[in-house]
């Protein structure tokens, strides 16, 4: 009796939540599974869809450019995350409050708001171009907007923080006393730093790197601003799917595809290392 | 600090790097004062027009009030349905605990485009589309991860003897939780509640999808941008950015507050 009416309070509790889950949340995710289901000749049951998304190359050329764009921000992301996270573990508390509220800001500042900055700053004429050019580094301006490479600096920019904190997380949790005995022992700065630091924090280099890369993986917004009709992304190819092309079979077969895949790369991440350690 | 103080080169690449992180958003402040009619850097000449322009422009305010009700039903939605499963969560045997407290934290890994293609899928047939409840219920799954980490966060914190002693004193449980837990989990709460509004006032992907001929503020940001460089759009950021800078002092300045009392 006394059980039961403590499952019927949890469920009283849970129960709000999980409705709204249950119907705008996973519902509209199995009907898009289903769909996906739908591609054969007359909407026929079976696996028509993801036949037309993976064979065609030029799908799948939008695929392979999603993943090089995802790799490239996610790389980037790291190379500038971790001295930054080390230098930052390293700072006096004024330094690091300081330095925190830049790392932070973004994260607080509209996505909208950092693509239109960029925009006006990597314009044929715009800040970055007129820079090179008045320092004689280039003559003809570089294509920035409309590439990848705008892209690439577009969504680094919005997805560091994401970096920064785990790595930051993770070399301030690192005992003091390892360096200093690696010290005591006769090693160098570098040994130090090659044989204790970095392989101590490589897990909040994981973590860091996965949060950078399985984001990266859907982003819509900057692609489609920054990159427009040369840079087209995953995201973008689903969304003019539905909206242009009407073709919800198709559409649905591609967010399958990158829901899977993040499904599968967050999961796995959580079974090798553990997500809840490391996203402290 | 232990160890060697970082390499000079480090700083710099420090400071370069935290130069790259904030140069956006400080731009658009500056260029929102421009008196030109393209966007330019520096601005050749300075005026308030565009703020005039956005405080004039029915379509501007129409999307900004949708923004602020949307945005408010959800925090009050996300933040009340987050705490209660929380504490269930963390307190109440339930059983399936931890698939259930996957799937309310499992929307901030689904991409959102997949999930805003498959809510407009089902919403045109529950004719949601360009609804406010429609928009609510989608940002509420959205925000709801955010409120049950901090509030869990808390949870896991609190010590369990002050309910028992609330509970042996004679307090029934709707009284131990408005008496006891609540004012306690306060500082989760009102960070989640903070989470909540803001990802719901700053969501473009389902906005785009879902609005409707009601849009949004970023929606309507997005179509300024999209396809011609709107100076407006610099105005209503800068007054975006200023008004997300009070909220996050605000709520640093509540943390506080609560770290004091606690003392």
């Amino acid at each position: 009796m006394r059980a039961w009416s403590r499952a019927g309070q949890a469920l009283l509790l849970v129960g709000p939540a999980l409705i709204l889950l249950l119907a705008v949340y996973l519902y509209p995710l199995a009907r898009l599974l289903l769909l996906s289901f739908t591609g054969g000749p007359d909407g026929a049951f079976g696996f028509g869809a993801y036949g037309r998304f993976l064979e065609s190359t030029v799908y799948t050329s939008v695929l392979l450019r999603t993943f090089r764009i995802s790799l490239t921000v996610t790389l980037v992301c790291l190379v500038l995350a971790y001295p930054v996270s080390y230098v930052l573990s390293r700072a006096g508390s004024l330094t690091l409050r300081v330095a925190m509220v830049f790392v932070l800001l973004p994260l607080w500042t509209s996505i909208l708001v950092r693509s239109y900055a960029w925009m006006v700053l990597l314009q044929n004429n715009g800040l970055i171009n007129q820079l090179l050019r008045r320092l004689h580094v280039i003559d003809a301006p570089l294509r920035l907007m409309y590439s990848e490479t705008g892209v690439v600096i577009g969504m680094a920019q919005v997805l560091l923080p994401f970096a920064i904190l785990p790595i930051f997380a993770s070399l301030r949790n690192i005992d003091p006393r390892l360096p200093a005995a690696a010290r005591v022992m006769g090693a160098g700065p570098w040994r130090r730093f090659r044989s204790v630091t970095l392989p101590l924090s490589l897990p909040g280099v994981a973590a860091a790197g996965l949060l950078v890369f399985v984001q990266a993986l859907g982003f819509f917004i900057i692609p489609a601003l920054l990159g427009g009709s040369r840079v087209i992304t995953l995201a973008m190819v689903i969304e003019s799917q539905v909206v242009d092309l009407l073709d919800w079979s198709l559409a649905s077969s591609m967010a399958m595809v990158l829901l899977v895949v993040t499904v599968l790369l967050v999961v796995g991440f959580d079974r090798l290392l553990g997500l809840d350690k490391v996203w402290v | 600090m232990t160890g060697a103080r970082p390499h000079p080169l480090l700083w710099i690449v420090t400071g370069l790097v935290l130069v790259y992180l904030a140069v956006p958003s400080l731009l658009v402040v500056i260029m929102s004062f421009s008196g030109g009619l393209f966007l330019e850097f520096p601005p050749r000449t300075w005026s308030v027009r565009w703020y005039q322009a956005y405080w004039s422009s029915g379509s501007w305010k129409d999307a900004t009030l949708r923004s602020f009700e949307v945005a408010c039903a959800v925090t009050m939605l996300a933040t009340s349905l987050g705490t209660l499963a929380s504490i269930a969560l963390v307190r109440l045997v339930v059983p399936g605990r931890s698939a259930l407290r996957a799937l309310m934290v499992s929307p901030v890994v689904v991409p959102t485009i997949v999930l805003s293609i498959g809510l407009y899928s089902v919403y045109a047939r529950w004719r949601l589309i360009g609804t406010a409840a429609g928009l609510i219920l989608a940002h509420t799954v959205l925000a709801l991860p955010f409120v049950v980490l901090n509030v869990t966060a808390v949870l896991y914190k609190l010590d369990r003897s002050l309910e028992r002693a609330a509970r042996i004193l004679g307090a029934g449980p709707l009284r131990t939780f408005t008496q006891v837990m609540l004012p306690l989990l306060w500082p989760g709460i009102a960070s989640g509640a903070i989470f909540a509004f803001l990802i719901s006032f700053d969501e473009i992907v389902v906005a785009m999808f879902i609005s409707g001929s009601h849009p949004t503020l970023p929606k309507l940001m997005f179509d300024g941008i999209r396809y011609e460089l709107n100076p407006v759009v610099a105005a209503v950021s800068s007054q975006l950015i200023l008004v997300t800078s009070l909220a996050l002092l605000g709520s640093a300045w509540a943390r506080r507050r609560t770290e004091r009392a606690g003392e």
